[in-house]
């Protein structure tokens, strides 16, 4: 069998499994939505209904997803994106085993494209993953019943399942922006720590710019507006524009990283490990 | 992958010229050139620092050379993976993913190579005795099983070229004799090795041609057997008449480099000059106490290429470096 990318990506998901940080990631994607419901269920009990959105969160369960969407933008999906994102290639250079894959049968830019492959799938596996769990766990405290639109109408609860999962499919653009800046920071600090934060850093940054006075102007292109496009589906019509917006700037921040990090890889001199 | 399509046919396995690799003001090699025949057990000597594995890297395509070209059975390493078809090894001590087995981390990097590369996996781990261990994780061996893991992995690619880069540094005695002992199997079998090392032994042992690299430049390249032969060109004499011998030394032809210093002769000569040399002191009236070939050995050249002149010829027994690393140059190149 000739070796090509899939075989690159079937093994780094492979790899995945047995290293901390993917339990670490994927395991926050699923416990902050448990820990979000039970801190719904104990301020509904203690008759405490004056929190965020608590009227909407305790109508249905629905909305549980939705909101932890929109918190979680500020440094938790993009922590948990950078967690695997920015060690992909920058643990290669840990373990020093760049070497020993340069030196088998696939050309660099096939390790780079499963790589990638890889760091993508995981991003959407924990976006879809801590969805899903929101979805159980509100469900089961605040009932899977009708949600309502940001427009004021009312969405059946099987229609408001269908927008929740567009929605989290939409927050996948500007994680993929993401994933792309951890790839990038992880082929050129070649340091999984300093990648990991320099991507948070980094997405932090972006949001700090959004609320600089004078500067309200960028918020339409900034990479952290992107990340509430979503909330467009929750409009009666839909609009998109904010949909289409985030798919072309996102990509103005992936391309050119991703483009950077494969050219970096490419070409890089392996001389340590 | 071990097929050799679209190899040169009759290229050499290894045919480096002019490599040079400078890091800013660094110069790590300087202009290398070194051909590695089919069948040969290259020793590519060196002290640490020298330059080895900096040039190992280039021939395995993993550093840029800043100048000059590597060519692997006729390709290069830089233009594609597939130079690397039928060529297999590791610079500097073996790496894998530690947190996978020794047969996972196999397994990954034959799926890398393709092929039937996986059919070789439990051959090339009993072929290093690690077939035991095999389902124990990388990050709990030690450093001789590592470099063993290294081989068995190199052996997944059935290669017609290996490139050892030290690979008995850190092993214990048992374990360099192990490593020797499997690297002359390997090159018994018809494999073509270059092995880097700074043990002069083990370039001994192993090897029939030898490299010998000093600040990123190669000061001599030839024949082992050629540079043990030259030990035997310097005498030491002495007889009843020394001063009488000196004149004669000096005034016979086929007599080189004659000196006298604490009251012994020394000088260079062929075997069939030394027989004449013995019959014109007997008619000369300087009768032999002793004429002895000088045992120099491949350490005081090793160390007189790499260290200067001055301090090798204090290290040097018999004086006799200078003219050994003269007459190096019939069976190699000194340069």
């Amino acid at each position: 069998m000739t070796p090509g990318v899939a075989t690159v990506y079937r093994w780094e998901l492979f790899k995945l499994r047995f290293q901390k940080r993917t339990y670490l990631g994927l395991g926050a994607a699923v416990i902050v939505p448990i820990l979000f419901v039970i801190a719904i269920r104990i301020q509904h009990h203690h008759g405490h209904g004056d929190f965020a959105f608590s009227d909407y969160l305790n109508r249905s369960g629905l909305a549980v997803p939705l909101v932890i969407l929109l918190f979680g933008a500020i440094w938790m999906f993009p922590l948990i994106t950078a967690l695997v994102a920015g060690d992909i290639f920058a643990s290669e250079d840990h373990n020093g085993t760049l070497k020993t894959i340069f030196t088998r049968s696939l050309e660099r830019w096939q390790l780079f494209c499963g790589k990638a492959l890889a760091a993508a799938t995981y991003a959407v596996v924990a976006i879809l993953l801590c969805g899903t769990v929101a979805v159980i766990a509100g469900s089961l405290q605040s009932g899977f019943n009708s949600l309502q639109s940001l427009s004021g109408t009312v969405v059946s609860a099987p229609r408001a399942l269908e927008l929740v999962y567009v929605a989290l499919l939409v927050y996948l653009i500007p994680i993929a922006a993401i994933v792309c800046i951890g790839l990038l920071l992880s082929t050129i600090t070649r340091n999984s720590a300093a990648a990991v934060v320099g991507t948070l850093m980094v997405s932090l940054l972006i949001q700090l710019i959004g609320i600089l006075p004078g500067l309200s102007g960028l918020q339409p292109y900034l990479l952290s507006t992107q990340f509430n496009a979503w909330q467009g589906l929750l409009r009666t019509p839909i609009d998109w524009t904010p949909i289409l917006r985030a798919l072309w700037v996102c990509a103005l921040y992936a391309l050119p990283s991703l483009t950077a990090a494969f050219l970096v890889f490419l070409r890089r001199d392996v001389a340590g490990g | 992958m071990t097929g050799s399509a679209g190899a040169p046919q009759g290229a050499h396995p290894i045919e480096v010229r002019g490599l040079v690799k400078r890091y800013g003001d660094l110069t790590a090699v300087a202009g290398v050139d070194l051909t590695v025949r089919s069948g040969d057990v290259y020793g590519y000597l060196g002290p640490n620092g020298a330059g080895k594995t900096t040039s190992l890297r280039m021939m395995l395509g993993l550093i840029r050379p800043t100048a000059g070209t590597v060519r692997l059975f006729g390709r290069d390493p830089m233009q594609s993976v597939r130079a690397l078809e039928g060529v297999a090894g590791f610079v500097e001590a073996p790496t894998f993913y530690p947190y996978l087995t020794a047969r996972r981390n196999l397994e990954l990097l034959a799926a890398f190579d393709g092929g039937d590369a996986g059919d070789r996996i439990d051959a090339a781990l009993e072929t290093v005795e690690l077939s035991d261990r095999q389902r124990d994780r990388v990050g709990g061996y030690s450093h001789g099983m590592r470099q063993r893991l290294g081989i068995a992995a190199a052996l997944l690619r059935a290669p017609r070229l290996l490139l050892l880069d030290e690979p008995a540094t850190g092993l214990d005695p048992a374990g360099m004799r192990d490593m020797r002992l499997l690297i002359r199997r390997l090159a018994a079998q018809g494999i073509t090795v270059l092995l880097s090392s700074h043990l002069l032994g083990e370039v001994q042992e192993v090897c029939n041609r030898v490299a010998i690299v000093r600040a990123g430049r190669i000061v001599y390249e030839g024949e082992i057997a050629a540079l043990a032969a030259g030990g035997g060109s310097r005498y030491r004499l002495q007889t009843t008449d020394d001063a009488r011998a000196l004149e004669v030394c000096r005034a016979q032809p086929g007599i080189a480099d004659v000196t006298l210093e604490h009251g012994r002769i020394t000088f260079v000569a062929e075997e069939a000059s030394v027989a004449e040399l013995s019959q014109a002191l007997v008619e000369a009236g300087a009768l032999i106490r002793a004429l002895t070939p000088q045992a120099v050995t491949l350490e005081d050249l090793f160390f007189s290429f790499t260290e200067g002149d001055g301090e090798a010829a204090a290290r040097a027994a018999g004086d006799g470096v200078a003219a050994l690393a003269q007459a190096a140059h019939g069976g190699g190149a000194a340069r």
